[in-house]
C-alpha cells in the first residue's frame, strides 16, 4: 500500500546514505543536524564517500563521528586543523575537512586555525558559530555578541571586562593561503541551499589543490540562548547577522 | 655525524612518511638537516615546520592515525607542551615517534644537557593511566638505530614510542653506520598493517573512528583494562638493557643514555684503582628492566644510580631491588654534566666508607 | 692508543671546526672518534670548547675530567684547563692571547704564536689550522695525509680551492711550535 508509492521515481527527498540512524544528541532546533546532512550530501555528490576523512572537534560536535559513516579522527580541543593538515599532506588524494565550533576554532585553536589556513593546506574548515559554548552549558564564546548574556557573562558581554567578539572569518579572508572564505546560515530552505553550495565549492577547491577554505555557518543554540527554535532563528537574524554579515568574504575560485 | 643529524638521516632511511616539528635548542639540527636533505624529492617524506609543538604532536596524531610512519622531535619545554597530544595518542592507540633531546629545567631552564624528564617520559606525562615506550640511546649510532626500532614498536603495539636523548647525545659527533634504505610503505601495505587507520572508509568495513573519548564509565573502564593488558604484554616482551662487567663486580653503577657513557668511563677509572665496579644500563626506560637489575644486584655491596637529574630513575631501581642492598644517587643539575671522576669519588664516599 | 683532547678559546677562533677537522681526520684513518662541544650562545663570542677523543678502541665517555692534551687559546681557557691536563700530558697555548701561562712543571707546555703567524699570512681564518699543525707536530694523533683527506671529504667542493692554503698553515704551525716547559 504505502510502500507501493515509495518508488525511486516518486522520491522527492531522501536521507544521504552516509547518514546512519543513530539518534542525534543535538537539541531540537540546533543547526548542527542540518549542516551534518549537507556535508554528507556533498561528499556523496562528489563521489568521495570512500575517500574522505573528517576531523571532529571538542564541543557539541565532538560526536559527529557517530552520525556520518565515514572515517573520522577526534582531535584534542582546538587541534583539528593540525590533525587535518597531516592527514591531507600524507593522503593528498583524500578529501579532508574539519568540523569545529566557535570555541574550538576561534578560541583554544585560533593558532592552529590561522596557521593551517595561512599555509594554504588543501582542506576545508566547517565553522559552526553560535556565539556560545553549548556543550558545557552556555558559557561565553569568543564570538559572543556585545551585550549577549551567557553563564560566564550573565550581565551581558562587556568589552571592558570580556573583550570584543572575534571575527575570525574576516581574519581568515586576509590570509594568503585561503582561496575561499564564506559565511552562510541554515535557518531556511534558501539559506540551506546556499550553504550547501558553499560547502561543495570549498570541498571541490580542496580536491583541486587551490588552498584552504573556511565555511562559517552562523548558527543558533536555542538551548544556550534560552529561546524556542523559532525565536532563536529570529534572534539570529536580528542580532547575529548584523555582526556576522553573510556572503563570500573571499573567493579566488570564480576569478 | 651529530646525534641530531643521525636522527634525521635515519628517519629518511627507515621509510618515515613525515616529520612535523618546531625548532628548539639543542635539537634544531634535526629539522635543519631534513630541510637540507629535501626527502620530499626523493622518498616523498613530508617535512613541515609547524607553528608550535602543540601543533607538531597533533600533526603526528593525524598522520599516524591515517596509518603513516610519522615522527616529531623537540627538547624538554617543547615536549612538555606535547603531553596533551601524547596522552590523546595513547588513549586513541595511535602509534607515533617522539624524540626528546633533553635540556635542563624546570621552565625555560637551560639549553645545556639534562636527564630531568625521566619521570615525565616513564610515567606517562599527560593525563590518565598510560605508558609510552621509552628508548634511551647512549651513542650517535643508537640515535640512528632507535628511530626504526621506535617505529616498529609503536606500530606493533599501537602506542606512542619515545626516544629519550639529551643535549650530549644530540650535539656529540661520532662514527655512525646509517641503517639501510627501506622504502616507505605503499597504500596496500598501510591498509594491511593498519586496518584501523583513517584513510577513507571502503564499503567492505565499518568506519574507522579514532578517539580517546568515551562518556560511559563502564565502557571506559574496559578500554583502560585493555590498555593495561597491552602495557603488560610490552613489559613481558620488550625490556632491553646492557650490563658491563657486572658479574665479578662488588658495586654497580646504574645509568642510562649519556650518563651511562660517563658511567662507563667511571668504571674504567675505578677498576684502574682496583675497585670492582660494573655498569648496568637500562635501554628501555619503560618498560624498565626491574627483574634484570634485581638479578644483577644479587650479592653486590651497593648500587650507585648516576643520572643527570635530582634522583628520578633511582626510584625504579629501589623498587627493583626492594631493599636488598644500599642504593645511592648521584646527579648534577641545571645543565651541568658530571665527569667520570666525580662519580668514582661519590661511589667511594657513599658506598665504600 | 687513545688521545683525549680539549680545545678551548673564544667563539670565532675556529675552536669547534678545528675539533671537527681533527675528529674527521681520525675517522679517515678508521679510528673511533667523539666530538663533544660545549654548545650554545658561547658559539657567538663567549668561550667555546670542544672535547675530541681519537682512539683505536671503543670510546666510553665523551665527557672527561682529565685530558691528555689541552689546547687553550685565551686566558680563561688556560686558567680552566691547565689544571686538568694529566701529569705527563701536553698543553698548547697561543702566545698572543695568554699573559699568564701555567706554572705546572709536570706537563709538557708548548707555545705557538699562531695569531701572529696568521697575521703574517694575511689570513686570520687559517689561525686554527696553524694551531692544529702545532698539535700534530707534538702529538701526532692523526697524519697530515688523513687531515688532507678529511678536508676534501668534509668541505663542500666550492671550498676545495682553499685546501692547499690550509695545509700550508698546518705546515707553518708545525714549524713554529716551541716547547717552553
Amino acid at each position: 500500500m504505502a510502500n507501493d508509492i515509495i518508488a525511486p521515481e516518486n522520491l522527492v527527498y531522501k536521507k544521504p546514505e552516509l547518514m546512519n540512524d543513530t539518534p542525534m544528541h543535538y537539541c531540537p532546533g540546533c543547526s548542527h543536524g542540518v549542516v551534518h546532512k549537507l556535508v554528507a550530501e556533498v561528499i556523496e555528490e562528489m563521489g568521495m564517500s570512500e575517500k574522505v576523512v573528517g576531523v571532529c572537534p571538542v564541543g557539541c560536535a565532538v560526536f559527529a563521528y557517530r552520525y556520518l559513516d565515514i572515517d573520522w579522527q577526534e582531535a584534542a580541543h582546538g587541534r583539528a586543523p593540525a590533525v587535518a593538515t597531516a592527514i591531507k599532506r600524507l593522503w593528498p588524494d583524500r578529501l579532508v575537512f574539519t568540523y569545529q565550533g566557535d570555541g574550538d576554532l576561534a578560541c583554544i585553536g585560533a593558532c592552529e586555525t590561522i596557521h593551517a589556513l595561512n599555509r594554504g593546506e588543501n582542506l576545508t574548515m566547517i565553522f559552526i558559530n553560535n556565539a556560545i559554548y553549548g556543550m558545557t552549558g552556555g558559557q561565553m564564546a569568543p564570538t559572543t555578541l556585545i551585550g549577549q548574556k551567557t553563564a560566564t557573562c550573565p550581565y551581558g558581554r562587556d568589552p571592558k571586562i570580556h573583550g570584543y567578539p572575534l571575527n575570525i572569518t574576516e581574519l581568515a579572508s586576509h590570509l594568503e593561503g585561503t582561496c575561499y572564505v564564506t559565511r552562510q546560515s541554515v535557518e531556511n530552505v534558501g539559506a540551506i541551499r546556499k550553504a550547501k553550495a558553499a560547502i561543495k565549492k570549498a570541498f571541490t577547491a580542496s580536491m583541486e589543490g587551490k588552498g584552504s577554505s573556511l565555511v562559517e555557518i552562523v548558527s543558533t543554540c536555542n538551548s544556550g540562548w534560552k529561546l524556542s527554535p523559532v525565536k532563536a532563528n529570529q534572534w539570529m537574524e536580528e542580532h547575529m547577522f548584523e555582526k556576522y554579515v553573510k556572503g563570500d568574504l573571499k573567493n579566488t575560485l570564480d576569478e | 655525524m651529530k646525534g641530531n643529524e643521525a636522527i634525521a638521516n635515519a628517519a629518511i632511511r627507515c621509510g618515515a612518511d613525515a616529520f612535523f616539528g618546531y625548532p628548539i635548542t639543542p635539537q634544531s639540527e634535526i629539522i635543519e638537516t631534513l630541510a637540507l636533505l629535501k626527502p620530499w624529492e626523493t622518498t616523498g617524506m613530508v617535512v613541515v615546520q609547524a607553528e608550535s609543538e602543540v601543533s607538531s604532536i597533533n600533526m603526528v596524531y593525524g598522520g599516524a592515525g591515517a596509518g603513516k610512519r610519522v615522527l616529531t622531535t623537540s627538547s624538554s619545554p617543547g615536549i612538555a607542551l606535547m603531553q596533551e597530544g601524547i596522552s590523546y595518542m595513547a588513549g586513541a592507540e595511535i602509534p607515533g615517534v617522539i624524540v626528546n633531546v633533553q635540556r635542563g629545567g624546570p621552565g625555560l631552564g637551560t639549553i645545556q644537557p639534562s636527564q630531568s624528564d625521566y619521570f615525565q617520559a616513564t610515567r606517562g606525562g599527560g593525563n590518565g593511566d598510560y605508558n609510552v615506550i621509552v628508548l634511551a640511546p647512549n651513542s650517535v649510532q643508537e640515535m640512528a638505530d632507535f628511530v626504526d626500532l621506535a617505529f616498529e614498536l609503536a606500530f606493533k603495539y599501537r602506542n606512542p614510542a619515545m626516544i629519550l636523548s639529551d643535549g650530549v647525545i644530540g650535539q656529540m659527533m661520532e662514527k655512525v653506520v646509517l641503517p639501510p634504505f627501506k622504502p616507505r610503505r605503499t597504500e596496500e601495505e598501510v591498509r594491511k598493517e593498519c586496518p584501523w587507520a583513517t584513510m577513507g572508509r571502503t564499503k567492505d568495513r565499518e568506519p574507522n573512528i579514532l578517539t580517546s573519548l568515551e562518556l560511559k564509565p563502564e565502557v571506559m573502564e574496559l578500554r583502560n583494562i585493555h590498555l593495561q593488558e597491552k602495557y603488560q604484554t610490552i613489559r613481558d616482551n620488550e625490556v632491553r638493557y646492557e650490563a658491563q662487567q657486572c658479574d665479578d663486580a662488588d658495586y654497580i653503577i646504574v645509568s642510562f643514555g649519556s650518563a651511562a657513557r660517563i658511567g662507563e668511563k667511571a668504571v674504567e677509572l675505578a677498576r684502574a684503582e682496583g675497585i670492582k665496579v660494573g655498569l648496568f644500563r637500562p635501554i628501555t626506560l619503560w618498560p624498565f628492566p626491574s627483574k634484570e637489575i634485581a638479578a644483577a644486584a644479587k650479592g653486590k655491596k651497593g648500587i650507585l644510580v648516576s643520572e643527570i637529574n635530582a634522583g628520578q630513575m633511582i626510584q625504579d631501581v629501589k623498587l627493583a631491588v626492594n631493599g636488598a642492598l644500599p642504593v645511592e644517587h648521584f646527579g648534577r643539575l641545571g645543565g651541568i654534566v658530571p665527569d667520570p671522576e666525580e662519580i668514582v669519588n661519590v661511589l667511594k664516599d657513599k658506598l665504600m666508607r | 692508543m687513545k688521545t683525549e683532547i680539549i680545545i678551548s678559546g673564544f667563539g670565532g677562533q675556529g675552536v669547534l671546526s678545528m675539533g671537527k677537522i681533527l675528529a674527521y681526520s681520525g675517522l679517515m684513518e678508521n679510528k673511533e672518534v667523539t666530538w663533544m662541544p660545549a654548545y650554545g650562545p658561547e658559539q657567538r663570542g663567549g668561550t667555546a670548547n670542544v672535547t675530541v677523543i681519537v682512539s683505536d678502541e671503543r670510546i666510553s665517555s665523551p665527557i672527561l675530567s682529565k685530558y691528555d692534551v689541552a689546547i687553550v687559546l685565551n686566558q680563561p681557557s688556560m686558567d680552566k684547563f691547565a689544571p686538568k691536563v694529566k701529569p705527563g700530558g701536553i698543553l698548547i697555548y697561543d702566545g698572543y692571547g695568554i699573559m699568564t701561562p701555567t706554572d705546572r712543571k709536570d706537563i709538557h707546555v708548548y707555545r705557538i704564536n699562531a695569531m701572529d703567524k696568521a697575521a703574517e699570512m694575511k689570513n686570520s681564518k687559517v689561525f686554527n689550522m696553524i694551531v692544529l699543525g702545532g698539535l700534530l707536530k707534538v702529538a701526532p694523533v692523526v697524519s697530515t695525509d688523513g687531515l688532507n683527506k678529511a678536508l676534501f671529504k668534509s668541505l663542500p667542493e666550492r671550498h676545495h680551492g682553499l685546501i692547499p692554503l690550509n695545509m700550508q698553515a698546518v705546515e707553518e704551525g708545525m714549524k713554529i711550535i716551541e716547547q717552553t716547559v
